[in-house]
């Protein structure tokens, strides 16, 4: 279960805007951090720093494969992100760095800028505003790999267990 | 029980069972690739897990593009870094900085039809050109894929596009790309694999196929595979001396759906700022000034392109800047031998190879605050090219050739 404040974004939100290309060449979280969503308001990582839930529209993450952005918005606060649809890689890059990803079918209209979401990881729902929105949950291997939290550590477990 | 699309059967022979859509595999993978700025960060996510080590030396591709040349002491310190792993893992498909871009070298020199492969950048799909189901991913799944050899994948359900006719003049791989995106938006495709079957072969070339292919990714596609057909054979036959063996859908393989593009009957299009699927046609754009154009990368460094770009620069200058990056060697070679980049340097572009460079704001032409680029690359997103307040038309190469010629966005056939 996670908690934080909404900050909403659009439809269509891509890689470029949650950490640019210039910044690819570190991946320190901090550095990461103090970049993510910069295009569209250098001020986020100051706002996200009290620990938000991120609310997005359709296809959030698409374009590059750059884990970073995952990083990037784990680093900065943000404890998960609800959207109505994620692009492929952001999605696995998210499980595989420990950052919650939950889809929730027209979500840009039932939160609104600073409401309080409860979000629960597994089961999909997310509360707000005394309503109970439900969502796809993380199940299977990939809350195996959340919950160890990430797939580096998830890897050291299975290779410590295939060879005992 | 009906046949298997394309996917599924490249799928199934991977994961070792009949796949349908919706299954959660763990498929085998037949090549795993990084470049220089994705390569660093999969080598170290193999330290922090203690596996500097391959599932198989063979079957690894590293090329170095991005970065290449280094634009900064931190680029050529990634770049060393990765050279001190390829020699300690012993990897022999190293590609160094003079031969070109990681999905061009794949296209030329690597991928099969119904391979799994899969690459730390996104534009991995320009593989599907050779009906390869080639992805994208982050450096931890890389890492994970390059340690066992396998990864896990979601089984996505089979689209099917036909294109029939020849393409119209200047039409190319892009335009049909645009199309796509322009008739079913970045969203539509999400979740879903797309198979192209050509009904003419031969009218949908092998640098055409990269281009749509490669742009698979922006339709959020887990894939976008060119059926493999006697082009196929014809370009494997050209660039590596043998025939590859075809890999295709069975006759009665069942689609969720069907699209057919009549390529006679298209006009050049482009992606207007901020996003890949705001296509218009040129004439709805044409004269907006323009400072920069770029003719290259994975998208559009190809021989064709060039071309193209050629024919339409003859004897002329160009009123913008105008950058031409031939994706590897073997392009910019045959380019030269071709006299097309003898003719981009007498109308005053400057040109070199195997780089990505300004298709992400890397180097060689990042854009300034309020500039105009018309770009063969594949995306257009806000500060992509450099400046958030510059802003990135994206064309194939004809219309990008009329536009550095006439200074403002232009129809090819304006300034022939």
């Amino acid at each position: 279960m996670v908690e934080g404040q909404a900050m909403k974004f659009g439809d269509k939100i891509d890689t470029d805007i949650i950490i640019p290309a210039r910044y690819l060449k570190y991946t320190d979280p901090k550095y990461l951090a103090e970049h993510a969503m910069e295009p569209l308001d250098p001020e986020f990582h100051k706002k996200a720093s009290k620990g938000v839930i991120l609310v997005a529209g359709k296809v959030f993450g698409m374009g590059s494969s750059r884990e970073q952005a995952a990083m990037a918005l784990k680093a900065a606060g943000v404890k998960a992100v609800v959207a109505e649809s994620f692009a492929r890689i952001f999605y696995r890059n998210a499980i595989n760095n420990g950052l919650p990803v939950i889809t929730v079918p027209n979500v840009t209209k039932e939160i609104n800028e600073g409401d309080m979401v409860t979000v629960n990881v597994e089961t999909g729902e997310v509360k707000v505003n005394g309503k109970v929105l439900k969502g796809k949950g993380i199940t299977g291997m990939a809350l195996e790999i959340l919950n160890t939290g990430s797939l580096i550590d998830y890897l050291k477990r299975v290779s410590v267990k295939s060879t005992n | 029980m009906s046949g298997q699309t394309l996917t599924e059967k490249i799928l199934s022979r991977a994961s070792g069972k009949p796949v349908t859509q919706g299954d959660v595999i763990e498929a085998s993978v037949d090549i795993v690739a990084f470049h220089d700025l994705t390569g660093y960060h999969v080598i170290e996510v193999m330290e922090k897990a203690g596996m500097v080590k391959v599932f198989d030396q063979g079957k690894i591709v590293v090329a170095f593009d991005h970065l290449a040349p280094p634009p900064d002491i931190r680029s050529a310190e990634i770049q060393g870094n990765i050279r001190k792993f390829v020699k300690d893992v012993k990897i022999p498909n190293f590609h160094d900085i003079n031969v070109g871009i990681l999905h061009e070298l794949l296209v030329e020199k690597y991928a099969q039809p119904g391979q799994v492969i899969v690459a730390a950048d996104s534009h991995t799909t320009t593989s599907g050109a050779l009906g390869a189901f080639a992805q994208g991913m982050g450096a931890s799944d890389i890492a994970a894929a390059a340690i066992t050899g396998k990864t896990w994948l979601v089984a996505p359900s089979s689209f099917k596009v036909t294109l029939e006719g020849k393409p119209a003049k200047w039409i190319s791989g892009k335009d049909v790309a645009l199309k796509l995106l322009g008739d079913f938006k970045a969203e539509y495709f999400n979740g879903k694999s797309i198979e192209v079957e050509v009904k003419d072969p031969s009218s949908f070339p092998m640098d055409y196929r990269a281009t749509a292919s490669n742009m698979g990714i922006e339709m959020n596609a887990d894939a976008l595979m060119f059926i493999p057909d006697s082009e196929t054979v014809r370009y494997v036959k050209q660039m590596r001396g043998y025939e590859p063996k075809l890999v295709t859908p069975d006759n009665d393989a069942k689609y969720e759906d069907n699209y057919t593009i009549e390529l006679d009957k298209m006009e050049p299009l482009v992606a207007a700022p901020y996003s890949v699927d705001n296509v218009k046609t040129v004439s709805e754009v044409q004269g907006t000034p323009v400072d920069q154009v770029y003719i290259g990368s994975c998208t559009n460094g190809r021989l064709s392109d060039f071309e193209v770009a050629a024919k339409i620069m003859k004897g002329k200058k160009v009123k913008s800047r105008c950058i031409a990056i031939p994706a590897s060697y073997e392009m910019f070679k045959e380019a030269l031998e071709k006299g097309y980049i003898n003719t981009l340097f007498e109308a005053g572009c400057i040109i070199t190879y195997g780089t990505c460079g300004p298709c992400l704001g890397g180097h060689f032409g990042v854009a300034g605050p309020g500039e105009v680029i018309v770009s063969t690359s594949s995306r257009n997103f806000r500060g992509r090219m450099g400046s958030n307040e510059s802003k990135t038309y994206l064309s194939g190469p004809a219309v990008a050739a009329a536009s550095a010629v006439e200074g403002k966005i232009s129809s090819p056939g304006d300034v022939m």
